[in-house]
């Protein structure tokens, strides 16, 4: 393992393996130890081009890369589903806006839930239905598969 | 043999297939050389700019199939700019005008146009099997010439293309009469099927083996196509979205159970989690599984299914299978040859899914084991000796280690040692991909043991030109070396300028090779075309007057009888 003085001495200048090795390249390389003590953003990673060796349509099809995430939704009463991209908003706020303009059902996913009409449940990745407000956004969008409204009224 | 006559000669080569040996037996002498000429079949070009359609047609003037495959494989992972080349339709142009009864084209990582389509369609009445294999730049308008046009279809496969989908018609293009189809494949067109024409074309060919769906075709229409093919050997299932126990599902449950010839199953490319429990009951006569688009399967519906599959020979999946996934494989798959676990997360970050004891297990579970592509997080030396140990089989072995530079993590130590037990025990091992905190030794083992070496891919690799040296000088069979980010300069790009006319084509990108040491390379090796790509700024690569420092950002060489092509755009600059 690196030596913790060694990196502390060397952390301007960046190179590979165990300090004493001379690497001699042209080009800046980071090891993952003094990664970790940078705390560069893993982000830089992913940004050098055609790395990893994934082929392009392999890419598109890879769940990093979907740009929509379409799921239908179902409101009881309705006599129709429709379909939204989840990518298209940000927070829970905007799908809740987006819900009633389409459905014309008022939600909230913050809580007070107790008293409203309408309950947000979500089938996720493992087929169980999941009451939906309680992970963060993004995790939810990755998650979930289809998206139902239920009134209080059928559920009694 | 000289006193038989040449028929019976020809008659004999018809049992040789293999191109290496027909090239082998044209050696022998003059009449051997004439006769083979004239009897060969199949044609295949690994380069399509080593050689011209002219001189193609002059050697062999009665070929039926021709393969020809145009980018450097790096063009896969966006390595080459648009445009570079790789262009069919002087080929095509050229075949039409001869009187080659061309029934079969092959074409891997080529520009191909709808209006070559057309033309490939109209130009030969016996034209039966079009496969096009990471090929671009067409639309559904040529699929629908193709269709339409050609009399005897057998074969339409398309694996991995980018095609224009123009959601128009095209399956609805072969005609009523078109009975022949044995090979279906659309997996890759993003927009909508016409699933009625669909339907009545399955249902219309009786000699239909293998089905390849695209993401468009839901699962009721699946179902009913699956009724109306029951002999179906290789399947590829394009979505399949819907409530467990709907009447749809149960259909396709029953149509599964009557095809009993089903061997290969694959796409799933938009999947419910519970739909692979459908498959069950046709598992244990599966050979062929790739899950690998089948993003949204959990590991553990993935694993029920293979626990089922005992006669798999080939799988490819993704890492989400995890290492305890691997184990069932290893202990259910005995005959298991080809395996590649492909990433779930592309940026590396996130749950270690599959790590170096799954390869272990792998290698300790499946004797038959020979070709490998594994990507995975970390990998420890230990793990690679002992996989060398279990199977010294290998033919193929491809590691990707997801983060570059990445040492053995138990020891922090490089991975020569591993990749070298790998090169050492597996004498027959054609094609290797290394990655992970590599040194020069790695290269020095790969120059000593790895004699058969035909493919080596180098990325973020070595330390001197030594490293480069030891795998030109000693992998004599070496075909094509491909190399990126990794610090090989001139002194290795020049040691043996020979050495690259027994290859076929060298790539290095993001290296130290400069600009004169290029032009000194192609002074010396005429038969080398030698190409840089420079996107950045091609002027500024001539003007400045440090040219033999100046670093080439993309060189690619390979060897022609044909020199330097016409094709070329701005950015490639060909020395």
């Amino acid at each position: 393992m690196a030596n913790e003085s060694n990196l502390a001495h060397e952390i301007t200048e960046l190179r590979l393996g165990l300090p004493g090795d001379i690497i001699v390249t042209g080009k800046k390389r980071v090891s993952s130890e003094v990664e970790s003590e940078l705390k560069c953003e893993p982000a830089t990673k992913s940004q050098v081009v055609g790395w990893p060796p994934v082929c392009s349509f392999r890419r598109k099809n890879s769940l990093e890369e979907t740009r929509t995430a379409y799921v239908k939704v179902s409101v009881d009463g309705a006599a129709f589903l429709r379909k939204i991209d989840l990518k298209m908003y940000k927070r829970y706020q905007d799908l809740a806006s987006a819900l009633q303009i389409l459905f014309g059902c008022f939600i909230t996913f913050d809580g007070t839930l107790k008293e409203s009409e309408c309950v947000p449940i979500y089938e996720d990745k493992d087929g169980d239905w999941m009451l939906a407000g309680d992970v963060p956004w993004e995790m939810f969008v990755a998650s979930c598969k289809r998206l139902r409204v239920m009134k209080r009224s059928v559920m009694k | 043999m000289n006193y038989f006559p040449d028929e019976v000669i020809e008659h004999v080569f018809d049992f040789v297939t293999s191109h290496k040996d027909r090239n082998s037996i044209s050696l022998v002498c003059k009449s051997w050389f004439k006769i083979e000429r004239y009897s060969r079949q199949n044609v295949f070009i690994g380069n399509c700019y080593s050689i011209s359609p002219e001189r193609l047609l002059r050697r062999f003037p009665c070929f039926k199939s021709l393969t020809l495959k145009g980018k450097p494989h790096f063009a896969d992972f966006n390595l080459v700019p648009h445009g570079w080349g790789g262009f069919v339709q002087p080929w095509i142009e050229a075949l039409a005008r001869s009187r080659v009864g061309l029934e079969e084209l092959r074409l891997k990582r080529m520009v191909v146009t709808d209006e070559g389509l057309e033309l490939l369609s109209r130009s030969f009445v016996n034209f039966k099997s079009l496969v096009l294999v990471s090929c671009e730049g067409f639309s559904t308008d040529g699929l629908a010439s193709i269709a339409s046009n050609c009399r005897h279809l057998r074969d339409l496969d398309l694996q991995e293309n980018e095609i224009d989908d123009h959601r128009g018609q095209w399956l609805s293009c072969f005609p009523e009469t078109c009975t022949s189809v044995v090979t279906l494949n659309f997996a890759c067109l993003e927009g909508e099927t016409n699933l009625v024409a669909l339907e009545r074309l399955v249902a219309r060919s009786p000699n239909l083996r293998s089905l390849k769906l695209n993401r468009a075709v839901p699962l009721d229409a699946l179902a009913r196509l699956m009724a109306c093919a029951p002999q179906i050997v290789d399947l590829g299932v394009g979505s399949y979205e819907d409530e467990q126990d709907s009447e749809s599902c149960l259909k396709l449950q029953a149509a599964i159970r009557k095809c009993t010839s089903l061997r290969s199953l694959s796409g799933f490319l938009e999947a419910a989690p519970h739909c692979l429990s459908a498959f069950h009951p046709v598992c244990h006569n599966l050979t062929s599984l790739n899950l690998s688009y089948a993003a949204e399967i959990h590991g553990s519906h993935l694993i029920k299914l293979i626990e089922h599959c005992k006669k798999l020979q080939r799988l490819w999946i993704l890492d989400s299978i995890g290492d305890k996934g691997l184990e069932v494989v290893a202990s259910t798959c005995k005959e298991l040859q080809e395996l590649r676990v492909f990433p779930t997360d592309l940026h590396g970050g996130g749950n270690t899914a599959v790590t170096e004891d799954g390869l272990v297990a792998i290698s300790a579970g499946c004797p038959k084991l020979h070709s490998i592509l594994y990507f995975c997080q970390q990998m420890t030396n230990a793990a690679l000796i002992t996989v060398a140990r279990n199977c010294p089989n290998f033919i193929r072995f491809r590691l990707c280690i997801l983060e570059p530079h990445k040492p053995d993590h138990v020891t922090s130590q490089p991975l020569d040692e591993g990749f070298g037990a790998i090169v050492q025990a597996c004498k027959n091992l054609k094609r290797l991909s290394v990655s992970g905190l590599l040194t020069d030794q790695v290269f020095l083992y790969i120059g000593m043991f790895a004699t058969q070496l035909e493919m080596l891919s180098i990325a973020f690799a070595g330390d001197t030109d030594k490293g480069m040296l030891y795998v030109l000088n000693g992998c004599k069979k070496m075909r094509k070396l491909e190399i990126r980010d990794s610090p090989f300069g001139d002194a290795a790009l020049l040691a043996d300028v020979n050495k690259y006319e027994t290859m076929r084509s060298l790539w290095m990108s993001s290296c130290e090779v400069t600009l004169g040491g290029c032009k000194r390379l192609a002074r010396k090796a005429p038969w080398l075309n030698v190409e840089i790509i420079n996107e950045n700024d091609n002027n500024r690569m001539e003007e400045n007057g440090y040219e033999g420092r100046q670093k080439v950002d993309k060189l690619y060489l390979y060897r022609t009888v044909v020199g330097t092509r016409v094709d070329a755009p701005p950015f490639v600059w060909i020395l």
